[in-house]
């Protein structure tokens, strides 16, 4: 069998302040496939924001072994990386399509073929015509487009994805939802998203992985096997029903 | 200029010019001696008299004020950014100018004095003085103020020092720079006008000094008139700069 494109086995994170150990993440092993968008869903505390930072090689861990790439997939942790976080940190003196070419500019790439490529990106995210806007002309759901935009400029093998629409109303959350599988088919990603919305993680993962608090462990790990492209319909659907009775059964809800 | 605009500079305006009307109605209808409050017209008339030499004593003035001013912007901006790369010296050099900051830089007057004779100089160190403080200060801190997450963004990517400086930090910094050289702006006019009463020969605080004499209260008025006119004109300056630097949604209301 060849090598998953990411491999966690025995990952363990504690935290320490003032004399005191908080156990971040616990056993954390599960391996993502190339192209896959595996959801990351639990309480606060539950440590998934830590895993993605460690993925993203932003943290240290004390045990257990993490290896992103194979001999198939090569993996460069500078260049393979775009992240986005809940809020959309866009740099409020830069026009959208500058901030977009951020991670271009501090990574060398040729200019001129970035530009093109953030004129492009944006047109997938849907912010044709906004392209030379400042961030403030910009609703909270555009921003978070072009943040996602910024996040696939260096053409970044895996993206690391942080609540990126908790901070959205319901409305525009569900319509960033479709949007983002969209985004995800077209640009042939892998993606971790993290969220605390079980709807969310069922809808968006191709594979959901249940991470539950005190103390911080795995909990269950499925693939969801509905069709794409997905609609909102599937949402009443019984079997998706089922994936998230699941997961409230997990976090001991039901 | 939309309609909205231009009614509310009108209406600045206006209220300038009423004061000047209440300010001559009060004199002409009260009596008022000249020698206590003179009317706007005997104001006016004061930069008749050549013996004050107001030309020269405006151009004096304006370059201790700008001179210090733009050297505390300067010295200012620089030393935040070295404490912002070498945080072991702002942690010794920080508490150190928060403690100089408590002097009451009036009071160095006699003492820069003492040690640089008077004139241009001294003075020009003594609007320094006074608004070195609120730049560096402000200027730390908007360099500080970074969003936690926009820097593992760009440590990912692993970014240089120096690009996470020029691409983040100092233009995140720039709405703090000026509301600190905002600030400072108006305390350099007080700076340079303190240290030309302490000691100079030459300047609009000297020349007030000199008509105070005299009891021409008329001359005193125009020159505290033309020095909020020089301190007027380096905000404007700021304020254009501001506009000219800052995107409208970073600037510090």
């Amino acid at each position: 069998m060849a090598d998953a494109f990411i491999h966690l086995a025995g990952v363990k994170k504690i935290y320490r302040s003032r004399g005191a150990e908080f156990l971040a993440v616990s056993e954390a092993t599960f391996d993502v496939e190339a192209g896959e968008l595996v959801s990351l869903v639990g309480p606060s505390g539950c440590g998934k924001t830590t895993l993605l930072k460690i993925l993203a090689g932003l943290h240290s861990y004390e045990a257990g072994e993490v290896r992103i790439g194979s001999s198939e997939q090569s993996f460069d942790p500078s260049r393979d990386i775009g992240m986005v976080f809940q809020q959309p940190l866009l740099l409020k003196w830069r026009r959208i399509v500058d901030n977009v070419m951020l991670p271009a500019e501090i990574l060398g790439l040729p200019r001129a073929a970035s530009l093109n490529r953030a004129r492009d990106l944006l047109a997938l995210v849907g912010l044709k015509g906004h392209e030379g806007d400042y961030p403030y002309e910009l609703s909270g759901g555009m921003q978070q487009r072009a943040a996602i935009a910024r996040a696939l400029i260096h053409d970044p093998k895996l993206i690391l994805m942080d609540e990126p629409f908790g901070a959205l109303d319901a409305l525009t959350r569900e319509k960033m939802n479709i949007e983002l599988l969209r985004i995800w088919q077209e640009a042939k990603k892998t993606i971790l998203f993290v969220t605390h919305g079980i709807t969310e993680a069922v809808f968006l993962g191709t594979r959901v992985i249940v991470l539950s608090a005190g103390p911080a462990r795995m909990a269950d790990n499925f693939k969801v096997d509905l069709p794409h492209p997905r609609t909102l319909e599937m949402k009443t659907s019984e079997k998706f029903g089922e994936f998230t009775r699941r997961i409230y059964r997990q976090l001991g809800m039901e | 200029m939309n309609r909205d605009a231009l009614q509310r500079y009108s209406l600045a305006v206006i209220s300038h010019l009423l004061l000047v009307v209440a300010w001559h109605f009060f004199v002409v209808v009260g009596k008022v001696p000249k020698f206590v409050m003179p009317s706007p017209y005997d104001t006016l008339n004061a930069l008749l008299v050549p013996n004050y030499r107001w030309l020269e004593n405006i151009a004096v003035t304006t370059v201790e004020i700008f001179g210090g001013y733009i050297l505390a912007v300067i010295i200012g901006v620089a030393l935040a950014l070295l404490f912002s790369w070498f945080r072991s010296l702002e942690l010794v050099a920080m508490p150190l100018l928060v403690s100089l900051n408590m002097i009451p830089k009036v009071a160095l007057g006699p003492l820069i004095i003492v040690w640089f004779k008077y004139g241009i100089g001294p003075n020009i160190m003594m609007a320094f003085a006074i608004c070195f403080f609120p730049i560096i200060l402000t200027t730390a801190r908007g360099l500080r103020e970074v969003e936690p997450d926009l820097l593992d963004l760009v440590r990912t990517l692993k970014a240089s020092r120096w690009q996470v400086f020029v691409k983040i930090q100092l233009p995140g910094a720039l709405p703090y720079i000026f509301s600190g050289m905002k600030v400072a702006a108006i305390l350099a006019v007080a700076g340079a006008i303190v240290g030309e009463f302490l000691g100079s020969d030459r300047g609009l605080g000297y020349l007030m000094l000199q008509v105070q004499v005299t009891l021409d209260t008329a001359a005193m008025f125009m020159a505290v008139i033309l020095i909020t006119l020089i301190g007027g004109l380096l905000y404007l300056l700021v304020l254009g700069l501001e506009r000219l630097l800052v995107v409208r949604d970073a600037r510090l209301q």
